[in-house]
């Protein structure tokens, strides 16, 4: 391959190149006594311009670097959901910061930092560079975690969250040493199109690599038993920071896992019993540990684990279907998912609340519209109509059905059931549940009144007329099996 | 215009939305200028898209609007869209004009009410689901606005609910209702699961092929989506929520008990006539059901002195004619008297609204009498209304009412019996509303003194709807004047596209309906006309001349007077038949059923899960090196399944 003479177009890395420029001029303004307090303004900057950029995108169907990165629908819808993700969690970030006496520009500059991670996962077909951006994506999230200087819980957070996150990589990367071993290069498209001959040649390597892989990726989608981690990590990291967890690299996770297994080892069919159990422990562990939670920041760490298993059966139920009811059901869950953390984040802001349930007591009282949107977010994450989380849930039991998984579908259909049960305690807890201790005013900014609004609208409106996020997520497929 | 069909219903949408986020905040004046501006631009709106579907060829008269598809899931597609027709038009007219009259006149009614802005977001709710209903291109959608109005209902109803009698009449309702939209969504179910699809152009299109003519899958079928429109037109046996409706406020009786919601149940029945005409069978049952009810609550309007209650029987007794039209496939005649019914009925729901206003919230007519000269405006207009209801010719009560007797007799699927019912129900009908006018209007005043200081002529944005709606209600007719008279009946010829269908699939079986000979029809005319006459004169020697002669007349057979003021013991029947063994079925599941096997068994299972859980928590240490082994657990068990295979 001759190198000087290829040319190298910057064009399919605009959104991550914008998030990359914004985010150096975030981390050396402090050198400069430049004013930090403009690096949300900067971010926010930043983010538009990465929108903007990946919106063009949208419909192309590029490759570049060399066949390392490659730009199309399905890892530039990922880009919007990346996007969304870092602008909400900035937007509700700030005021929460501000309170808790950590308003720092590196938390703006990582999370930026951390969002090119996740591009280049989502838009790569090239085993090394998806790992290259899945660390791209970890180091300033075990940064993150630990922000909070101060409090033993954040710290214990950051390095539990590296520890687990060091050992997750190295298994990894080893199993894209197999891979590599055995197929002889990385790059999933000639895997995919010397898939037979590898299989013959040197099948136990391969196989042993793609379980690795699967335990690489499983640990950032958080699929039990990998899922350890989550509930302390979640719990200790700054709030805003433990939404961002939620869904962000989550989403991330499912990009790579699904350009991995769908694309390029969709014939190691093996695979599918192995993400079957991976989705039923999932869900099960997940709904099981969230039904004694007496914090709701704990409840949605928990609960967030259980989500990862119902699109773990949208990736078993596979096809067009069940991939498009998998990216369905992330941005979904990333709006109702992230308006409830809003809400969690609303109520810690009141000195000294650390949003356990006896604090939500009274709520309804006090914040008629505030404990209606939590109820609406909570009804949204157990599934019910007319939220988006319903049609979302739908679709991926559907497909499962369609696909010959009844078993599985009813297990998801049960464990749906099963978590009904603490979301609706949150509900009663707040509307009621009496207390005799004064409720502390939920003081509202401009910010997460926009988080709000955008997640309110996105969870009821798309649950009223689902059907632009279908024709998104069914053209999030274009060209990707 | 009909590109913005989709304002129609948007506009009381977004009243509703303004109204109920700023309510307790907004001054009165705001809160009724868009309550009322949003329903007048609907009314507007579908003035303009009526005049524009007017000018088209008669049978291109269809304006499909598809805005989005709403429910995309394999084989089940639902869009939701807008269907304008020539049927459609007409209700949107309707239900916009008398709607909007109908703010107007709530504006002065509820002027004192403390819970206004509430009033006017349930109102302006009702109008959205409402419009969308007569709107709506496939069944589901039409279902959403059916279940709409049905909540709306149900909240208005119970508008005063501190009164423990409105909050449960509203609970009457809401529940009688649930059983006929039960019919509704199986009978839906089988359209879908026959035609493969719930779009009333295509189940109209496709309806004849896909069932036998008279079997029996399009019968029941038919027959469930029937069930609907009973529980909704409160026909028997279902009909026993719609007296107890009358706890809401007047002007919802008049809007949504009376001119509109109540008569979705006919409108159904009317845009799925393609269905209907496929079976004889169903179409008698709605025929019998029709014009028993008809006469049966007549009966019981006879001996009523509530004033709404009269009016809620005579309501039931209309919707009766309604059905019986359909039930001899004459849908054009049904809708017709739809029509002109809103129009009268709305205006004595109204005029009713207005005595009792200036009695003090007074609604029994025996502390009434001798208003007449108190309330010039209300009385004259109420007038009108009666005659109109009474069949006088050439009022607007007349044409329609008399079109459905007749095709009772002349249809191929009528029958003389059906006529003779509706004949002498036509007499109870001019008997009851006479007597409600000379015990309220005319004789002594019997009220008390402090009542009849009191006494006032409504305000004007009262009186002003009732002027209005007197004037539809004498000219209302005019546009369905039958062809005896020497001139097409225009009413019936605009609705023929609508109907063609079913003509059509009739006409290959049975004799086009409306045959039959001119001096039989002026026969039959001048026989009812006759015998509303003598009705009224009855009326006024009973309650006007000689007051001592009812009274001798209730004592003679005070069984069947007793009889009738309690309205046949139905509710207590239904009480003891249906309520009571459904309340201790439900006893029985709850204490036993429900606490013992369900309970048991879900906290037996909560338990394991807390077990499980307890089990799950000695892997959650908090240590790393805990979790590095179970994830080295998991690792040795994914790869060691890969490489077992």
């Amino acid at each position: 391959m001759d190198i000087t003479s290829a040319t190298i177009d910057l064009s399919i890395i605009y959104p991550e190149l914008a998030l990359l420029v914004a985010s150096f001029v975030i981390f050396v303004m402090p050198f400069f006594r430049g004013p930090t307090r403009f690096a949300p303004f900067i971010a926010f900057a930043g983010l538009l311009a990465a929108a903007i950029f990946a919106a063009g995108q949208w419909g192309s169907q590029q490759s570049g670097f060399f066949g390392m990165v490659s730009c199309d629908n399905f890892g530039v819808a990922f880009k919007h959901i990346f996007i969304l993700t870092s602008a909400i969690a900035l937007f509700m970030g700030y005021r929460y910061l501000v309170v808790k006496g950590i308003n720092r520009p590196e938390y703006y500059g990582l999370l930026l930092i951390a969002t090119v991670g996740m591009m280049v996962m989502a838009n790569s077909t090239d085993l090394v560079v998806i790992f290259l951006g899945l660390e791209v994506m970890s180091v300033p999230l075990y940064i993150m975690a630990g922000m909070a200087r101060r409090s033993l819980e954040s710290n214990e957070a950051g390095i539990k969250y590296f520890i687990m996150g060091a050992f997750a990589s190295a298994f990894l990367l080893m199993g894209i040493a197999f891979v590599f071993g055995a197929a002889g290069t990385t790059d999933l498209r000639r895997i995919v199109a010397d898939f037979n001959f590898i299989m013959s040649n040197a099948q136990p390597f391969m196989l042993t690599g793609v379980g690795l892989l699967v335990v690489g990726f499983g640990f950032k989608i958080a699929a039990v038993p990998f899922h350890s981690w989550v509930p302390d990590v979640y719990q200790g990291a700054p709030t805003p920071v433990t939404a961002f967890f939620s869904v962000g690299p989550k989403a991330a996770g499912f990009a790579a896992l699904l350009r991995v297994f769908a694309f390029g080892f969709a014939d190691v069919t093996i695979m599918v019993t192995v993400f079957q159990m991976l989705a039923i422990l999932t869900m099960t562990v997940g709904n099981i540990f969230a039904l004694r939670q007496n914090n709701v920041k704990r409840l949605l760490a928990y609960s967030s684990i259980a989500h990862a298993g119902y699109v773990l059966v949208a990736v078993v139920a596979g096809g067009s279907e069940g991939l498009a009811a998998a990216v369905f059901y992330l941005v979904a869950y990333a709006l109702f998912n992230l308006g409830g953390f809003a809400v969690v984040v609303l109520m810690e802001t009141r000195s000294g609340c650390k949003s356990d349930f006896s604090e939500l007591a009274g709520l309804a009282r006090v914040h008629p519209y505030l404990s209606a949107i939590l109820a609406l977010f909570m009804f949204a994450l157990a599934g019910f109509p007319p939220t988006v989380g319903f049609f979302g849930k739908f679709y991926i039991f559907a497909a499962a059905v369609k696909a010959g998984y009844i078993p599985l579908a009813v297990v998801g259909v049960m464990n749906s059931f099963l978590s009904v049960y603490y979301y609706l305690r949150v509900v009663k807890t707040s509307y009621f549940d009496e207390t005799d201790k004064e409720f502390a005013p939920v003081k509202y900014t401009p910010a997460v009144v926009l988080v709000l609004t955008v997640t309110v609208i996105g969870t009821l409106g798309l649950g009223l007329f689902p059907q632009q996020l279908v024709e998104f997520s069914r053209a999030a497929l274009f060209a990707f099996l | 215009m009909s590109d913005y069909l989709f304002l129609i219903p948007l506009f009381p949408l977004i009243g509703f939305i303004t109204n109920g986020l700023l309510i307790g905040r907004l001054p009165k004046p705001v809160i009724s200028f868009v309550g009322c501006s949003t329903v007048f631009l609907s009314f507007a709106l579908s003035v303009m898209v009526f005049f524009e579907l007017k000018a088209m060829p008669a049978g291109l008269r269809v304006i499909e609007q598809v805005l989005f598809t709403w429910i995309p899931s394999g084989s089940f597609h639902v869009n939701i869209g807008l269907l304008l027709d020539p049927l459609s038009a007409v209700m949107i007219l309707v239900v916009s004009g008398v709607g909007f009259l109908i703010h107007v006149y709530s504006v002065g009614y509820m002027h004192n009410d403390p819970g206004y802005g509430r009033y006017f977001t349930y109102l302006n709710l009702f109008t959205f689901a409402m419009l969308t209903l007569v709107l709506a291109d496939n069944f589901l959608l039409m279902f959403v606005g059916w279940e709409g109005v049905g909540l709306c209902s149900y909240l208005l109803i119970g508008f005063w609910f501190e009164k423990k009698s409105a909050s449960d009449a509203g609970k009457k309702a809401f529940i009688v209702n649930r059983i006929g939209d039960f019919g509704f969504l199986l009978g839906m179910f089988l359209v879908f699961w026959t035609v493969g699809s719930l779009d009333f152009l295509t189940v109209s299109e496709k309806a004849p092929e896909v069932f036998t003519y008279g079997g029996a899958l399009i019968t029941t079928t038919c027959i469930l989506l029937f069930v609907g429109a009973v529980g909704k037109s409160a026909q028997i046996p279902l009909y026993v929520w719609l007296p107890d409706a009358m706890e809401g406020p007047t002007p919802v009786s008049a809007l949504i008990h009376a001119a509109t919601m109540v008569t979705a149940g006919v409108y159904m029945v009317a845009r799925t006539n393609a269905l209907f005409i496929l079976t004889p069978d169903a179409l008698l049952v709605v025929a019998i059901i029709g014009v028993v009810t008809a006469f049966f609550a007549a009966t019981i309007g006879l001996a009523q002195n509530d004033i709404k209650r009269v009016l809620a029987y005579s309501t039931v007794s209309q919707l009766g004619y309604m059905f019986l039209a359909c039930g001899v496939a004459s849908f054009a005649a049904g809708i017709f008297h739809l029509m002109t019914h809103a129009f009268f009925k709305a205006l004595l729901f109204l005029g009713a609204g207005s005595v009792i206003h200036a009695m003090s919230d007074e609604q029994d007519m025996r502390n009434m009498g001798g208003l007449k000269k108190y309330l010039p405006i209300t009385f004259s207009t109420m007038f009108i209304a009666t005659l109109a209801i009474a069949g006088i010719p050439p009022l607007s009560g007349f044409f329609s009412k008399d079109e459905i007797l007749w095709k009772s007799f002349s249809s191929d699927f009528g029958h003389p019996l059906f006529w003779i019912l509706g004949f002498v129900t036509a007499g109870l009908t001019a008997f009851y509303m006479f007597r409600l006018v000379f015990m309220t209007f005319y004789g002594k005043e019997r009220m008390d003194d402090k009542t009849r200081t009191h006494i006032h002529e409504s305000p004007k944005t009262m009186t002003i709807p009732l002027i209005i709606l007197a004037v539809f209600s004498v000219i209302g007719g005019f546009v369905g004047i039958p062809h005896i008279f020497g001139v097409t009946n225009q009413f019936e010829h605009w609705l023929e596209p609508v109907m063609a269908t079913s003509a059509g699939a009739a006409e290959s079986h049975v004799l086009a309906a409306g045959g039959g000979d001119t001096g039989m029809e002026w026969t039959l005319m001048l026989l009812s006309v006759v015998l509303v006459a003598v009705s009224i004169y009855f009326a006024h020697l009973l309650y006007k001349k000689r007051t001592e002669l009812a009274t001798s007349l209730r004592e003679r057979f005070s069984g069947l007077h007793r009889t009738l003021l309690n309205k046949y013991y139905v509710d207590e029947f239904y009480g003891a038949v249906v309520v009571r063994p459904v309340v201790y079925l439900s006893l029985f599941l709850w204490k036993v059923f429900d606490v013992v096997v369900i309970d048991g068994f879900l906290n037996g299972l909560a338990s394991r899960y807390h077990e499980v859980s307890e089990f799950l928590r000695f892997g959650q240490t908090g240590r790393v090196r805990t979790y590095a082994t179970v994830f080295i657990f998991g690792v040795v068990l994914v790869v060691a399944y890969m490489l077992m295979d």
